[in-house]
């Protein structure tokens, strides 16, 4: 089979096709390097269709790397290198004839700080579609992009002023507008809010249990609180004694919460660690 | 600081000591940088006052043929063409009455050209000495008294010598006519072919190193002798240029591969050689320039871009370049204002000393506005010196307003990318 073609975008369907397996994305014995040497490994995580999963875990221990690896990000940094499997629709994303840039259009991501392309706010939505070969009408695009990312209302009457005046929390809702405008199926996140004050927080939280709902999607965060709040599952990552990442444990988040089957994990959620 | 150290308290004596010590250290340095601002000022000013006191100033006239004995005391510049005419038969000798015929006939020149002939053929003008700005404002009588003494039938007249005339006026041996007219064309023209050369080569070498090559030994020697290529002596590249594209491209430099060689010429030692090695010459600085401008632009951006499933060519495109776009035309055109200003290489490669066809493409034999410059002031006249300082003037000129453009292009960018 030409996997290539199996990721051509015309051939995504709004529905989930029922061949492309139980899971949205699954990582298979993952591991990656930084200079030949492991930053996480091992990973075995398989995530579930239209539901957020956040990856929680101390510093340092390989949660972005991980997040990097369900949309090839990694293969921007020249001396990381990847072991392993992850599988999107029954194929392996790493396959030497997958190409990356068809991987990240249906796997979208959201950075830790709200990056907007110094351009307009509609052309930082539209600019995306455009390059997808997107053809319909880009206004309604847009609009329905910002009014899915709770921000149409903000920004409805200066679509054409600079992205950059736009606040630190709202930069960060047009980086999620953008990421959706291009329809991808899974929308990873890193920190999202991380750089926000908490009003702004809980507005990307109920956004993200919006998206939910059409989207899957997995968030890396800090914030205790935040993973319990809006993820239906959560792996919790650690460092071993070579400080290489691995996974400690995955569930579903009022199971890892109320009642972790592994001590490490409960030290760290009740704060005693890390 | 060992001092606040060795007192754990911060007693207020210490904390007032320690204030009063960074004041005077702050004083002291805030006097050397004003010291040196007001050394760099002081430099400028006087070249200003050198290139400006001989660009103006008295200048004693001297006619072969007064004008006034030629038409009765009727001033020259509004007799008739029929006057005119008269007075050219009566002056100029047949033989040359003939050539100039030929090569226009005279009844069919028009009275300014005519009124220039007569000027040129018959009267005759002649600058026998010039003064400089200062003396003429403030010597002004000792100079009548000498030109009494000295010249009694010349006139003393004030003069720009940067005028009108001299901006399109081609080079003559005479003082009084020479103009700069041909090095501005040879200036422009070089610079073109130079731009069209270095800037997407520049541009395209930086894309190249700091967005595709891998972190080898080979791109890391590539990148130390781009580096050291930047501080090269000039007059190495002019061998060069003299080597490879004098000599070795010689069909290609002087046109004859494409059937476009000028007759006059027809050798290497044309404007598009002089291009070529001035592209040469700030290459590396274009590169540079252009990485240096390019890594500013934030991987932020570029992540961005990837995530949103752009590939390498479109993040490059749409989002690299024009960041980095402010940045590469400032050192483009720091670039092309150092080409401007060159000499060395272009004598090198064979500048003429003197010519008075202005070039008309790549394939003309040329002399740019600095060479010119340095042949006036090589010249033993003292006239000559006035040109040269004239010219520095132009040369300046032209140099700054290339930097303006410079500026509002880069403005225009910078607007753009916020827009
Ligand atoms: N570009 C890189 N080059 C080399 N090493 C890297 C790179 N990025 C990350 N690492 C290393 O990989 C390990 C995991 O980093 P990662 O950023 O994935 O951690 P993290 O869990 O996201 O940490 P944090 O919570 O602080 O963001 C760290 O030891 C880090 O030093
Ligand atoms: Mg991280």
């Amino acid at each position: 089979m030409d996997v290539k073609i199996a990721f051509q975008p015309s051939m995504r369907t709004e529905s989930m096709p029922a061949s492309a397996g139980k899971y949205a994305i699954e990582a298979r014995n993952l591991t990656v390097y930084y200079h030949d040497r492991p930053a996480v490994r091992d990973i075995n995580l398989a995530i579930e269709r239209q539901r957020i999963t956040a990856i929680i875990g101390p510093s340092g221990c390989g949660k972005s790397t991980l997040l990097r690896a369900f949309n090839r990000m990694n293969d921007l940094i020249p001396c990381a290198r990847v072991e392993g499997e992850v599988l999107f629709e029954g194929i392996n994303i790493y396959d030497p004839a997958v190409d990356p840039v068809l991987v990240r259009r249906r796997i979208g991501m959201v950075f830790q700080r709200p990056n907007p392309f110094p351009k307009s706010i509609y052309e930082n939505v539209a600019w995306g579609a455009r390059i997808n070969g997107y053809r319909g009408n880009m206004d309604e695009l847009v609009e329905r992009a910002l009014r899915q990312a709770a921000l149409w209302d903000e920004v409805k009457d200066k679509l054409h002023q600079s992205a950059l005046s736009l606040s630190g929390g709202q930069q960060q809702r047009l980086c999620i507008a953008r990421a959706i405008a291009i329809k991808p199926e899974i929308i990873l996140m890193d920190e999202p809010a991380s750089a926000l004050d908490p009003i702004a927080t809980l507005k990307i939280e109920e956004l993200m249990i919006d998206l939910a709902e059409q989207y899957t999607i997995i968030i890396v965060t800090h914030n205790m609180q935040q993973a319990a709040r809006v993820s239906h599952y959560t792996a919790f990552l650690m460092v071993d004694e070579n400080r290489v990442g691995y996974l400690v444990e995955y569930g579903p988040t009022a199971q890892i919460f109320t009642n972790p089957r592994d001590k490490r994990t409960e030290d760290y959620i009740t704060g005693r660690f890390g | 600081m060992a001092h606040l150290s060795s007192s754990p308290t911060f007693a207020k004596q210490d904390f007032a000591e320690e204030l009063s010590r960074r004041h005077r250290t702050a004083r002291t340095m805030a006097v050397i940088f004003q010291a040196s601002t007001i050394v760099g000022i002081i430099v400028l000013l006087t070249l200003m006052y050198n290139i400006i006191n001989s660009s103006f100033g008295l200048v004693a006239w001297q006619y072969r043929v007064p004008p006034e004995t030629l038409a009765a005391g009727a001033p020259l510049e509004e007799l008739p063409r029929e006057e005119l005419l008269r007075i050219l038969e009566e002056r100029v000798s047949a033989n040359v009455l003939r050539r100039l015929d030929r090569e226009k006939p005279l009844t069919a020149r028009s009275e300014q050209e005519l009124y220039a002939l007569v000027m040129e053929r018959v009267v005759q003008p002649k600058i026998v000495k010039t003064w400089s700005l200062v003396d003429s404002i403030f010597r002004r009588q000792e100079i009548i008294q000498e030109v009494a003494r000295d010249y009694p039938d010349a006139y003393l007249r004030f003069r720009s010598w940067l005028n009108a005339r001299f901006l399109t006026s081609p080079q003559s041996s005479r003082p009084e006519l020479a103009g700069v007219r041909t090095a501005i064309l040879g200036s422009l023209w070089t610079v073109l072919i130079t731009i069209i050369f270095a800037f997407p080569l520049g541009v395209g070498a930086a894309i190249y190193l700091e967005e595709y090559a891998s972190d080898n030994w080979l791109n890391r020697i590539i990148q130390t002798n781009i580096n050291n290529l930047a501080g090269v002596p000039s007059i190495i590249y002019g061998m060069l240029g003299l080597a490879i594209f004098v000599r070795a491209m010689e069909p290609i430099t002087s046109g004859i591969w494409f059937g476009a060689a000028e007759p006059a010429t027809a050798n290497g030692r044309t404007v598009l050689s002089a291009g070529l090695t001035l592209g040469l010459l700030v290459l590396p600085l274009i590169i540079i320039n252009a990485q240096e401008a390019i890594r500013a632009v934030p991987n932020s951006l570029r992540q961005a871009s990837y995530g949103l499933g752009a590939t390498k060519w479109q993040t490059i495109w749409y989002h690299v370049l024009p960041n980095a776009l402010p940045g590469i035309l400032t050192g483009t055109i720091l670039s092309i204002s150092r080409a401007i200003g060159e000499t060395a290489p272009l004598v090198v490669v064979g500048a003429s000393t003197f010519i008075t066809i202005d070039p008309s493409g790549p394939f003309s034999k040329f002399t740019t506005l600095p060479i010119q410059i340095y042949q006036w002031t090589s010249r033993p006249q003292d006239e000559f010196r006035n040109l040269a300082a004239a010219a520095s003037i132009v040369l300046m000129i032209l140099l700054l307003s290339l930097n303006a453009s410079a500026v509002l292009l880069r403005q225009r960018a910078r607007r753009r990318i916020r827009g």
